[in-house]
């Protein structure tokens, strides 16, 4: 074999040998530990593990299970308008803050710092800092009330039915500004030529921003939207620190169900169950928007 | 205490490098970090720092659900800590089935805790097939109602000898400006203020029917109704008690806030360290004034299995240590909680801890609910009680049949 080596075309297995090498570290861990773990957590799902997994295969009834138990349920409304308010507010008030700032305003710099500045801060703080905030003995609603407005009423986090706004509150205070800081990169990379040639063509600010602008910056949408919607389905420590989940099951999400499940109630099969269906949602979600975008552009 | 035990614990602390020769440190986990329980902890630290060893100690903040998580992790991760508190009853089973715990028989065999461990229910719970795998520590009790005078003098109704009186106290407390019933927002409070108003109102028959025998039917029925309907009052008097953590709704009770509390026992720990007097500031109910049955549920300290064996050797003296008299004297004094064993000497107990011992001695003990059904049980019905409590728009019907489910799939 060595005397006949092939010399005219290269192995593509040996293409770019170097970098295929420096990728095999990441490959090995994206195929055991995401891929594998992703699969380990299906296939148990279907056993009746307690505190240690063990292969009893018990079918769907853990599945049915959850499907029955009031507080999923709670926690994929609480996900679903979470996530939906939490993707349209950061993006429209993201955008509307870049647009604002690409304005050639003066201390453009301190305005950036400051809107970006929340983000440096981790959901955990985020949380404690909006539980304090919305107290009502301590924070708005007292404040307001020593102004001299005694009957102002507001305590979002201690009433069952609008607990969730008082978490999305917190999280597009400190979402808002990474979101801000993409869309003005964006705005920053749209060249100036198209501005001018809107200016001379009499087209009004909002109408070049609505239909020229944003579509020419459909990439960095994308990228943002990516980021916040991974940060919507693994939305879990801002709740724990602002709520713990309270009042009662009004502010649950599945995050925190899965962790509850597995550790507390010592229920492996239960938060498997339940961790499964929180990839299947995105799954659903993705696959075809993966294909759309992804398949569409390989066609054309 | 010896001057060599004290040099001993002395070089334990301050030469760390050196003291291996003499001592072996061991790391004791444990989610006892209000006043009361840090201040009980501190004697069981220094018991066992008078036997030469080291005490290390590892409190995880944010009560058991938190801790819990962390220490199975610890020890199914391989990484386990020295020993660990668990309530006894049914939280460590699997970790002592898969073979990660230690087995203290000789040690028990030695101390002879078949004999002095009253009621023998409590090494029962630790004993998993003929093995003893856990030394209890304490005995503590759900059944109380805890009073502050000082409130239903404000409101100018006389101090409630049951929870009856309390119900109807309510409206003048309210009138005050009161809390009638102060209750944290955690869920297992929720769930063990109901479990306590099943025994206390409904009684012991009713109680182990629904969790020994697990029977859905009484768990449907109009018995248990009562308690429902019991539950939804609690639940209007407890609107408006914006806290967390039960010592902060303790707190409301030792300050005037807040007319009373359903609360374990360890609830006095609170009164002792803020120097209140049974009897003249705060009131103690056991039983609720009703049914004087105390469940008998409580801590133990687990041991892992470790490789080490001069730690499996301080193990075994944390294990004697912690049954000792003068320990069981020393630390349950400070928790507010009853010995494991009745030949103790406890005159110091105030009159709260001796209506306890009182009830003990009679034998008017049942099982408490952790040591009757699973973790996941227990889970479920913390996450009904937590939304029923919180959300006033659940008819106590519709929380019953959905207890009755649960109830039904118990194990």
């Amino acid at each position: 074999m060595a005397a006949h080596a092939p010399t005219g075309r290269p192995n593509q297995l040996f293409r770019n040998l170097n970098a295929k090498i420096a990728s095999i570290p990441m490959m090995l861990v994206a195929l055991v530990i995401f891929l594998g773990g992703t699969l380990w957590t299906v296939f148990y799902s279907f056993t009746n593990s307690r505190l240690l997994p063990r292969l009893n295969f018990v079918g769907l009834d853990q599945y049915e299970r959850l499907w029955a138990s009031s507080r999923w349920i709670i926690s994929i409304q609480n996900l679903a308008i979470y996530g939906i308010l939490s993707l349209i507010f950061s993006l429209v008030i993201g955008f509307l803050l870049a647009a604002l700032m690409d304005q050639k305003i003066r201390f453009e710099n301190a305005f950036r710092t400051i809107f970006l500045y929340p983000f440096a801060l981790s959901f955990i703080v985020t949380g404690l800092v909006w539980q304090w905030v919305l107290n009502p003995e301590f924070g708005i609603q007292s404040v307001i009330r020593s102004l001299g407005w005694t009957s102002f009423a507001f305590d979002p986090l201690y009433d069952p039915d609008i607990v969730i706004y008082g978490i999305l509150i917190a999280a597009l205070w400190q979402g808002t500004g990474l979101v801000m800081c993409l869309m003005l990169a964006g705005l920053r990379g749209i060249d100036e030529d198209i501005w001018k040639a809107a200016r001379v063509d009499g087209i009004p600010m909002w109408k070049t921003y609505l239909l020229i602008i944003i579509p020419m910056m459909r990439p960095v949408f994308i990228t943002t939207l990516v980021i916040i919607a991974s940060g919507i389905v693994k939305v879990y420590d801002l709740v724990v620190a602002q709520t713990s989940g309270g009042p009662g099951n009004a502010s649950e999400v599945p995050a925190k169900y899965v962790y509850d499940y597995m550790f507390q109630a010592q229920n492996l099969g239960q938060g498997f169950a339940a961790s499964t269906m929180m990839l299947l949602t995105v799954a659903i979600i993705v696959v075809p928007w993966a294909y759309l975008e992804f398949g569409g552009r390989k066609r054309g | 205490m010896n001057i060599r035990a004290m040099a001993a614990a002395f070089a334990a602390t301050v030469t760390l490098p050196f003291s291996a020769a003499y001592a072996t440190d061991l790391e004791v986990t444990h989610w006892w970090t209000s006043g009361g329980e840090a201040a009980a902890v501190g004697e069981l630290a220094k018991a066992f720092n008078a036997t030469g060893n080291k005490w290390v100690d590892g409190a995880i903040a944010g009560s058991g659900s938190t801790a819990r998580p962390i220490m199975i992790s610890r020890i199914t991760g391989g990484d386990p800590m020295g020993a660990t508190q668990f309530n006894h009853g049914r939280q460590a089973e699997e970790l002592v089935q898969e073979g990660l715990m230690r087995d203290l028989t000789a040690v028990a065999e030695k101390g002879k805790w078949k004999d002095v461990i009253k009621p023998a229910s409590l090494l029962d719970s630790c004993t998993i097939d003929g093995k003893i795998y856990c030394a209890p520590i304490n005995i503590h009790s759900w059944q109380w109602l805890w009073l502050s005078n000082e409130a239903f003098k404000k409101a100018g109704v006389d101090v409630p000898k049951n929870w009856n009186d309390l119900v109807a106290a309510a409206p003048a407390l309210k009138k005050a400006g009161i809390q009638p019933l102060a209750l944290g927002g955690q869920a297992w409070q929720a769930n063990g203020l109901f479990d306590t108003l099943t025994i206390s109102l409904g009684g012991k028959e009713l109680y182990e029917t629904v969790y020994v025998k697990k029977d859905a039917e009484t768990a449907g029925g109009p018995e248990m109704a009562k308690i429902f309907a019991a539950a939804a009052q609690a639940r209007d008097m407890a609107k408006g008690s914006n806290v967390q953590d039960w010592n902060q709704a303790t707190n409301m009770v030792l300050t005037g806030k807040a007319g009373g509390q359903i609360m374990g026992d360890w609830a006095q720990g609170e009164f002792q360290i803020a120097g209140k007097k049974a009897g003249t500031d705060y009131t103690c109910l056991p039983g609720l004034g009703l049914n004087e049955y105390l469940t008998t549920g409580g801590d133990a300290f687990y041991f892992p299995l470790l490789k080490d064996e001069e730690k499996s050797k301080a193990q075994d003296i944390l294990a004697a240590a912690i049954v000792d008299p003068k320990t069981q004297v020393a630390f349950n004094l400070k928790k507010g909680s009853l010995p494991i064993r009745s030949d103790v000497d406890l005159a110091a107990a105030n009159d709260c801890m001796k209506k306890g011992l009182e009830i003990l001695g009679k034998g008017n003990i049942i099982k408490s609910v952790d040591q009757l059904v699973s973790a996941d049980t227990q889970k479920q019905k913390e996450d009904l009680m937590s939304e029923f409590f919180a959300n006033a728009s659940i008819t106590p019907e519709a929380a019953q049949k959905r207890f009755a489910d649960i109830i039904g799939s118990a194990d």
